[in-house]
């Protein structure tokens, strides 16, 4: 009994732990002071001038999509031909295409500045940014397209050929349906990954483009007047995300609960 | 069909490689026809090549040399996708994301046919276009109640039996129509008795269409009951081409006859002309070979005849019996030899026998003879004893990378140090390794030349000793005389030694 108690109580405590930020940020969002430690009163006016961040959210948004949609792209066509390239070649490039995966985001970074500036170009531009973006994605969309292809019964690209199938039919109508779930899951990645990605974006980005994280850090870290005014309503803008995210993760899971169910029912 | 064109052959290899990318041939200079409408089963152990065959002749692999023709037109470097072929994969292959009917139309939704159209003038012109929704779902039913599927259109492939799943992966390869339906051991996930209803199934099926199937397995009794001609292959070349009742009664080797069916085979040696020794007995037979010539005898074992002791041509001991369900397999020992039998009645273990064997039933064939093998111990002096005589030898051979100490006991790699004296071992002797020496002290055993063959550049000599008849082969380029006394001289190094099991410590 007592020892339910106690790890009961220490899976409490780490929750706890990890959500009590969270929640005093969900609820300071209401407050209709400045402040994240005096409560000046509940109010919305935080929300109300969401606008004024607008093109911040906007940027972000659009630069992860972008990013998440090429990066899907050129990983999954990626895998696949690594996963068909047999000899020492194919095993070369699975291994050399993780590396950005346990590489740190800085060196990434200084890199791509040292490259654009070897090449005479800007160091902050937007091709530079999007590419950095690239980077850091793609390697996770891989990651997550070769198991599926390693679980696919290996005759199946055959049996389509078999049937007829031109090998470019075999890929979209065999191969492609197949992997699906981890194409998918690999874009999921990439658009989170690009979504809150700092230390790229910052090194990188032109000046004036801002995306969420580096506006929220150049609001925390009062760099000028403007950008701590706007400090407030990024509260706001984080909880409507923090919400996002939850709702998204409930309806995922409460659907595959009842596709569960179905399949069970069988 | 014309009568000519039922004798063409619709498949046929011509000098087909495939040599594997670290120099190893799966497939080894193959010709082989398959005529239209055969059912031709490749039979053999894994490995020796029968899958790569069959993937050469789908499009999946392509031969390193030689040519495949399909109706005499060249299609070696065709792609799958353009050969009048379908396949029926080891695992089925179903394509999981789909339903029954979209797998099995899967091949009929890309067919592309040309029609012809007249327009208002009058004239014609082509159009290339796709099937007709409703001939496909015609053809699709039609090929739903040929395996016995109606009413399983709309099933996920994933909540099929592993039978049904088999029937649909058919129906999807017959529903294209093809030429020739290839079949990698389709039966293997199957248990035993749906096993068996399929082998009927599917040789009914092939009746009824009168399409050329291509069968891969390893199981013999499959081949032997579904085809009109067996293959039999090993290490990547075939060993015979035949009706099952050929390849059962008539093997052309050893591997045949071990592969096919229960066999005894035992090493002989031709005395006389129509007379085979093997067992340490004479026995008649019906082939034919040179006098003295080394062969492999294969005997059934249905056709051993038991009879009480002293009856038959040799006495032995029952060893060993076991109830089959329609027989008894016994073993009789003669000698050192086995001599396994299937007889209705059964003969009590000890109990004392005799067997006979037709001449018809004997089967000789020639051995292929690469090197001299023994079976020998080593002594307590690390020397080695087989064939009647006693060799120098390299015993650290028998332990990679070990030495030995003082007092003769090797020390193996790991540091182990293990007395041989006694240990049983293998020993083989290459054809060039053997010399001889009319000095009798000079070799470490001693016989008489039985038999000289001119082969060409050399001579291909045998030695036989007194006691036990071990016979020597060897090459030399030297001239001797038939019965000549000599003494056999093998270099330690030459000597290879293998061990029969390995050694408690």
């Amino acid at each position: 009994m007592i020892k339910k108690f106690f790890s009961r109580g220490y899976i409490f405590l780490v929750l706890a732990f990890i959500y009590i930020p969270i929640f005093i940020l969900v609820i300071f969002s209401f407050n209709a002071g400045k402040t994240l430690n005096i409560w000046e009163g509940f109010s919305f006016k935080w929300y109300a001038n969401l606008g004024v961040v607008g093109d911040v959210v906007l940027n972000t948004v659009v630069l992860a999509v972008v990013v998440a949609v090429t990066a899907t792209i050129l990983g999954t066509l990626g895998a696949i031909g690594m996963f068909y390239s047999n000899g020492k070649g194919g095993k070369l490039m699975k291994g050399i295409s993780q590396i950005p995966v346990v590489n740190s985001e800085v060196v990434t970074a200084c890199a791509l500045i040292m490259l654009f500036l070897l090449l005479g170009l800007s160091n902050r531009s937007l091709v530079g940014l999007f590419l950095g973006h690239l980077i850091i994605t793609t390697p996770f969309v891989v990651l997550s397209v070769l198991p599926k292809l390693k679980q696919m019964d290996p005759s199946l690209y055959e049996a389509a050929l078999d049937l007829g199938a031109s090998p470019r039919q075999a890929l979209t109508k065999v191969i492609l349906p197949e992997i699906l779930p981890g194409v998918f899951a690999g874009f999921m990645l990439a658009i989170t990954l690009s979504l809150d990605d700092y230390i790229v974006t910052a090194t990188l980005s032109p000046l004036g483009f801002d995306t969420i994280s580096t506006a929220v850090y150049k609001a925390i870290a009062l760099t000028t007047e403007a950008a701590s005014m706007k400090l407030p309503i990024y509260r706001a803008l984080t909880t409507i995300i923090f919400l996002l995210t939850v709702s998204v993760v409930v309806v995922i899971n409460v659907r595959s609960k009842r596709k569960q169910k179905r399949e069970g029912g069988k | 069909m014309t009568k000519e064109n039922l004798n063409e052959n619709i498949i046929e290899l011509v000098g087909v490689s495939r040599e594997f990318e670290d120099g190893v041939f799966a497939v080894d200079n193959m010709d082989f026809k398959v005529k239209r409408g055969e059912f031709v089963t490749f039979l053999g152990p894994s490995g020796c090549g029968k899958t790569t065959t069959l993937r050469m002749i789908a499009g999946f692999d392509k031969p390193t040399s030689g040519k495949i023709l399909l109706n005499g037109e060249d299609i070696t470097v065709l792609p799958p996708n353009k050969r009048p072929i379908n396949t029926v994969f080891q695992r089925y292959a179903l394509f999981p994301h789909l339903n029954v009917y979209e797998n099995i139309a899967f091949g009929l939704k890309l067919k592309r046919v040309k029609v012809t159209y007249q327009d208002k003038k009058g004239n014609t012109f082509e159009k290339v276009e796709k099937l007709k929704k409703g001939y496909i779902s015609d053809k699709v039913e039609k090929a739903l109640k040929m395996v016995d599927l109606e009413g399983f259109e709309k099933r996920s492939v994933s909540t099929l039996s592993g039978g049904q799943q088999q029937r649909v992966a058919i129906a999807r390869a017959l529903v294209n129509e093809p030429k020739i339906l290839l079949l990698d051991e389709p039966l293997g996930a199957l248990d035993l008795k749906m096993r068996k209803d399929m082998q009927l199934e599917l040789k009914e099926m092939h009746k009824k269409l009168g399409i050329t199937f291509i069968y891969v397995t390893h199981d013999q009794e499959e081949a032997l009951t579904m085809s009109d001609t067996v293959v039999v292959m090993k290490d990547g070349v075939i060993q015979q081409i035949g009706t099952p009742t050929d390849i059962y009664n008539e093997p052309n080797n050893s591997f045949v006859a071990d592969f096919i069916g229960d066999s005894n085979i035992f090493s002989g040696t031709m005395i006389a002309k129509n007379t085979v020794k093997f067992i340490g007995k004479n026995f008649d037979c019906v082939d034919d070979f040179p006098i003295n010539e080394k062969v492999d005898v294969v005997v059934r074992p249905e056709d051993v005849v038991l009879m009480d002791e002293d009856k038959g041509q040799v006495n032995g001991k029952i060893i060993s019996s076991i109830f089959k369900g329609m027989h008894y397999e016994m073993v009789m020992k003669v000698g050192k030899s086995e001599v396994v039998i299937q007889d209705t009645i059964e003969r009590k273990v000890g109990e004392k026998v005799s067997i006979f064997i037709n001449p018809s039933d004997i089967h000789v064939m020639e051995k292929e003879f690469s090197s001299n093998k023994f079976e020998g111990y080593i002594t307590k002096n690390n020397t080695v004893v087989f064939g009647d005589g006693e060799f120098e030898c390299d015993v650290t051979t028998l332990y990679p990378d070990s030495t030995l100490d003082e007092e003769g006991y090797i020390i193996t790699k790991e540091g182990e140090k293990i007395d041989l004296t006694d240990v049983d071992v293998n020993v083989e002797v290459g054809l060039k390794d053997i010399e001889i020496s009319d000095d009798a002290e000079a070799g470490g055993a001693i016989g008489n030349i039985i038999s000289i063959i001119y082969k060409g550049d050399h001579y291909q000599l045998i030695v036989r000793t007194d006691e036990n008849e071990e016979d020597y082969v060897f090459d030399t380029e030297d001239t001797w005389n038939e019965n000549d006394r000599v003494s056999i001289i093998i270099p330690k190094e030459k000597i290879k030694l293998s061990l029969k099991q390995e050694i408690k410590r």
